[in-house]
């Protein structure tokens, strides 16, 4: 194999993004300095934290705790409502990629509400999550995992933006695939998945009692991952027919990892947790770590290998 | 490619330890003492979780041989439900995190406003033992709430003391105190930690003086070990919880929100 640059950028959405490489909703994207600071630590593009209608507090803390490979979190959704977000979230090109939106709601007219009143051009596309395991009102916990609802969702968030529409999809439900075509017939512009998985539950046993506030709350971290493989993986057997990309999301915490989700199928990849494994830099860590594999293994483009795993 | 080309990280969880002992500091404000050796450094702060009242972020206040201490205002539920607990209670902690004073300097002024006091106790005693010469000038709304008067004494660190209704010592800020040492004690490095005005007060003293100085800044933290972002500070998007608490007086000037406003739970603005 002959030695060739890698080129890590890709084309999503038709927007260039200069490596594939998506801080994934819910961590650190509470403001707009907070998600230009990671954009300088390397990431290709970040997404905002979940906006719903009105502002929610979230759940009672402990809302975020580790062990070994596994994370656990139940921060409830917290966020300032569509009103100040609309503020926080303006003059984007400050950030310096692109910046995805992400909205909550409780059914398919609430996010469509949402779509048409909290979205500006300035966002790259709009993420809608169905998937969120420890909330109540939203995602799994609103029924919003099922293919029915995930097209009347989808098909409600279409039409009320111009924004390419992301569906955020499950790995709790047996049925993925067809999750995943749902989405595709309701006009999605790609899917995005898995959300955490779970829930789950830490009891600490000198107190006698669940840590997390919420008791329960969506695992995520590098344990999950060979998870987020399987489900990147039968998502795309799903839709390869309809050319639809894939970010995939789930435990990614080195650039041996984002290969395999690409690998699997996906076109970009989420990074969440390995912010708290690897720290902040971690993007630009795992940047490296593609570039070199690609090097070595005679990759020159990310588009080389996505899907190479299937038959 | 390996596997492990990130180290293995000690889990992020609390762990349960007996309250050792709660001594009175000042009206409405407790010392809890825990056995054991976090290795925390002055600035730094532990998550302290009350099973069934919530989680909340407070600066060690004392670090000894086998054991340490946070010092706690009762403001609120949590501190309310604190308030309630005696030796031989359980609370979980978790940490310590986030980044420490520098230690630096010769001769240096730490400034304490109300329970920001807390953690320069510890960080005075840190330097004084590290052969700084340690001034301290601190603050409260009435002599009831001054923290500290004998520990200072008894660690012969000289102190001053102000309060807003005179009831003790100046009357008046402790940054009137503070303009005072910098004339007089030739003052290298000043720290404080404090309402956020007196802070600012600060800041805008030693930027005038050409003086360097650290500022223990508190936000609403959530996770405390920097994934959340529920602590960002605009301007630069900084973490309180990981590249602060404690932040340089150059540090300060990128900080657009600083002395302005802060967010609460939900991620709204409150003005300061």
């Amino acid at each position: 194999m002959s030695k060739v640059p890698a080129n890590l950028t890709i084309g999503l959405f038709g927007k260039k993004l200069r490596n594939p490489l998506i801080l994934a909703s819910g961590f650190l994207g509470v403001t707009k300095s907070s998600l230009k600071n990671v954009a300088q630590n390397g990431a290709g593009a970040v997404t905002i934290k979940s906006i719903s209608r009105e502002p929610r507090q979230g759940h009672k803390p402990p809302v975020v705790l580790t062990n070994g490979d596994v994370m656990i979190n139940a921060v409830g959704y917290s966020n300032p409502g569509i009103e100040e977000a609309k503020r926080e979230f303006s003059g984007l090109g400050d950030v310096g990629v692109p910046v995805i939106a992400s909205i909550i709601g409780e059914d398919a007219r609430e996010l469509g509400y949402m779509a048409k009143n909290f979205l500006s051009r300035e966002f790259a596309a709009v993420e809608v999550p169905l998937s969120c395991p420890h909330t109540p009102g939203y995602g799994l916990l609103a029924g919003q995992g099922t293919p029915e609802a995930t097209l009347e969702i989808t098909k409600a968030v279409k039409g009320s933006t111009s924004l390419p529409v992301i569906i955020k999809i499950s790995a709790n439900v047996q049925s993925i695939g067809e999750v995943a075509k749902a989405a595709v017939k309701g006009g999605a512009d790609a899917i995005n998945v898995t959300n955490t998985i779970g829930p789950g539950m830490f009891i600490d046993v000198q107190a006698r009692k669940p840590v997390l506030g919420f008791g329960v709350g969506g695992l995520s971290g590098p344990a999950i991952k060979p998870i987020a493989v399987r489900c990147v993986f039968d998502v795309y057997e799903a839709v390869r027919g309809s050319g639809i990309p894939i970010i995939g999301t789930g435990g990614v915490t080195t650039g041996q990892d984002a290969v395999e989700l690409i690998m699997a199928g996906a076109s970009a990849v989420g990074i969440g947790s390995a912010i708290h494994f690897r720290g902040i830099e971690v993007f630009r860590q795992v940047c490296g770590e593609m570039a070199g594999f690609m090097e070595s293994e005679g990759f020159s483009g990310i588009k080389e290998m996505v899907g190479i795993a299937h038959d | 490619m390996n596997h492990h080309e990130y180290e293995q990280k000690p889990p992020e969880r609390p762990r349960m330890h007996g309250i050792e002992d709660v001594i009175e500091e000042a009206l409405d404000t407790n010392t809890y003492w825990f056995k054991g050796e976090p290795g925390a450094k002055p600035g730094q702060f532990v998550m302290l979780w009350v099973p069934g009242a919530g989680q909340k972020p407070f600066g060690i206040s004392y670090q000894e041989k086998g054991r340490f201490a946070v010092t706690v205002r009762k403001v609120g539920p949590f501190t309310e439900e604190l308030f309630g607990m005696k030796a031989g209670d359980r609370v979980g902690i978790q940490g310590p995190y986030g980044r420490a004073f520098s230690c630096k300097g010769k001769r240096v002024a730490l400034v304490g406003g109300g329970y920001g006091t807390a953690p320069l106790g510890f960080l005075a005693e840190v330097m004084s033992a590290g052969g700084s010469k340690v001034f301290v000038s601190t603050g409260a709304a009435s002599s009831r709430y001054l923290m500290f008067r004998e520990r200072f004494r008894h660690a012969k660190i000289k102190a001053v003391f102000s309060t807003d209704d005179g009831s003790f010592g100046h009357r008046g800020f402790c940054t009137d105190c503070l303009t005072g040492l910098l004339e007089t004690e030739r003052i290298d490095r000043v720290y404080s930690c404090g309402p956020e005005a007196m802070l600012r007060e600060v800041a805008r003293i030693c930027s005038e003086q050409g003086v360097d100085a650290e500022f223990s800044l508190e936000r609403y933290l959530k996770c405390g070990f920097g994934v959340c972002g529920s602590c960002s500070l605009d301007g630069t998007g900084w973490r309180v919880c990981k590249e602060g608490p404690v932040f340089t007086l150059q540090e300060l000037g990128m900080i657009t929100e600083f002395g302005k406003y802060k967010r609460d739970g939900s991620g709204r603005r409150m003005s300061i």
